[in-house]
């Protein structure tokens, strides 16, 4: 008898272990399906380019306070520790190459990644979802307005746009941080500073690196976004909840999407 | 020669679940021109008929006609062309929020015309004006009373001069202006647009008022039809208990539950 319970209760809990596998597999699939069609309606957003424009705004030049203040003060952050450790090795004259290729090919594109899921991706999510706990995306079906097209793809392009020009932003900005902290109160020589950053930085593997990893992250952030939003309940948890998942999802798929890219773009100090 | 009805329902069923059907066996005809009510009481059924007359779900058995179309034929291009002749009012008007009064009007016309902007400007103050909001332009949704965000929405849903005009709970929440005023609306714009109006409700009264034809649902089927008179005289109980708002009747009062005396745990006599 207790064996037969036994037995009961494991295959309840296996039940529910593959449909909950199967459902978030599902869910992928219809995802990467929403994108096609995202995709492949992106033309409205594209032919009236003042939508895409209007996104640029909510999720770009809205997120700029955010982004280059967090910018100034990883890269004032970046110096201070950066010179505590070169010093010790006579090399403090090599600040400026610690703080730009820190900058340029890692912190740069994650940290912005992670500050735009956190202020465009979330608030893109929210109004969408709120557009169709409100009935606004019914509303735009029944006019015979594909919402996708209409209000989606905008944002989607919007914010697959902003966030390479964020995460420039935020590295230049956060360079002069660390010329700054460096340069004018550390007193590093500000001729060494700039001469060896420009001296050791690449255009090809370190500038371009860094921007297709925004490229990357602006993408994934923005279609998990969109996304959550499009498929949240439409109820004022549901949407809360949405939000939630965009903030998580998008973390994480920012930080695993980066140590992919780095793995892919890793060299071993061959050029 | 009689022309054919504008919306034909034969013997449609539908469930969100094949086990829970919502409708069973709907047949109706909308006559072109007229306002017609479908009512019955919240969970009837009537707000999916209006989803299967609006072809956003297809009947699993039986079929629907649209504005001379068969629906479940319609691809999405077809879809898309069939509503352009049709406008619906939501519950709650679905204004969009980040857009002006007149930008809401205009939008219809802006995604569907290549108007000139100072026509599309004329006839957005046209249909402002039909509902009486002109000098509200300007406000942003939020700005809105509720009677008045419906007759935004009203000025919306007629902005493409739609053949088909479906109200979905017109009359929920307004005060008894603003319900006056919605009342007139339907009717006026109907009669001037020489649309056909399809209004679903459960404001039963309020409703009798303004419809030519009325449809009665319960429990997923169509179970009394006739004219607002003889609804108010229908033999039938439910109808009866429902015009009349009444306590007991075939609806009852209690959702089924187990005894009362178990839920609160007494025991003996």
């Amino acid at each position: 008898m207790q064996f037969a319970q036994w037995r009961e209760h494991a295959r309840g809990r296996l039940e529910r272990l593959g449909s909950g596998v199967t459902s978030q597999v599902w869910r992928i699939g219809f995802a990467s399906r929403f994108l096609a069609y995202l995709v492949m309606h992106s033309g409205t957003a594209l032919r009236r380019f003042r939508l895409t424009i209007a996104e640029i705004y909510f999720a770009g030049v809205l997120s700029l306070i955010i982004i280059l203040v967090s910018g100034l003060f990883v890269g004032m952050v970046l110096a201070l520790q950066g010179y505590e450790t070169l010093q010790r090795f006579g090399a403090s004259e090599s600040l400026g190459v610690l703080v730009a290729l820190s900058l340029v090919r890692e912190l740069g594109p994650v940290v912005a990644g992670l500050l735009f899921a956190s202020r465009a991706g979330s608030a893109i999510t929210a109004e969408i979802g709120l557009m169709k706990a409100t009935e606004q995306i019914s509303a735009m079906e029944m006019m015979a307005v594909d919402p996708i097209a209409r209000v989606v793809a905008p944002r989607f392009w919007g914010g697959v746009l902003s966030m390479p020009l964020l995460a420039a932003l935020f590295s230049a900005m956060g360079i002069f941080g660390g010329y700054l902290v460096g340069v004018q109160l550390i007193g590093v020589d500000a001729g060494a500073f700039w001469s060896q950053m420009q001296a050791a930085v690449d255009l090809r593997n370190d500038i371009m690196n860094g921007v297709i990893k925004s490229v990357v992250f602006g993408v994934a952030v923005t279609w998990i976004s969109v996304f959550e939003g499009y498929d949240a309940v439409p109820t004022a948890e549901g949407v809360s909840r949405a939000t939630t998942r965009t903030v998580v999802t998008s973390s994480l798929a920012i930080l695993a999407l980066d140590f992919v890219l780095t793995a892919l773009m890793f060299t071993g100090g061959k050029q | 020669m009689q022309q054919s009805p504008i919306v034909e329902i034969e013997n449609v069923s539908f469930g969100y679940e094949a086990a829970r059907p919502v409708l069973r066996e709907v047949t109706l005809a909308i006559p072109r021109g007229a306002v017609v009510g479908i009512m019955g009481q919240s969970g009837c059924g009537k707000t999916t008929l209006l989803r299967i007359i609006m072809a956003a779900y297809q009947p699993s058995a039986g079929s629907a006609r649209v504005l001379g179309e068969a629906t479940s034929r319609l691809d999405r291009e077809g879809l898309y062309r069939m509503r352009r002749k049709m406008g619906m009012l939501f519950q709650f008007g679905a204004l969009f929020t980040d857009m002006s009064v007149y930008d809401n009007v205009a939008f219809p016309l802006h995604e569907h015309t290549t108007l000139p902007e100072e026509l599309m400007h004329d006839l957005v103050m046209l249909k402002l004006q039909a509902v009486g909001l002109r000098g509200a332009a300007h406000l942003m949704p939020a700005e809105l009373s509720g009677g008045m965000a419906r007759r935004v929405a009203l000025a919306r849903s007629i902005a493409l001069d739609p053949q088909l005009i479906l109200y979905d709970e017109p009359f929920t929440g307004l005060d008894p202006i603003s319900f006056g005023v919605i009342v007139r609306l339907i009717r006026e714009l109907n009669d001037s647009l020489g649309a056909t109006s399809i209004i679903v409700t459960h404001d039963v009264q309020e409703a009798l008022g303004v419809v030519d034809y009325v449809y009665f649902m319960a429990a997923g089927r169509v179970i009394a039809q006739g004219t607002p008179e003889d609804i108010r005289a229908s033999g039938e109980p439910f109808v009866r208990q429902f015009v009349n708002g009444m306590r007991e009747g075939p609806v009852p009062f209690h959702y089924p539950a187990p005894e009362y005396g178990a839920d609160l745990e007494l025991t003996g006599s």
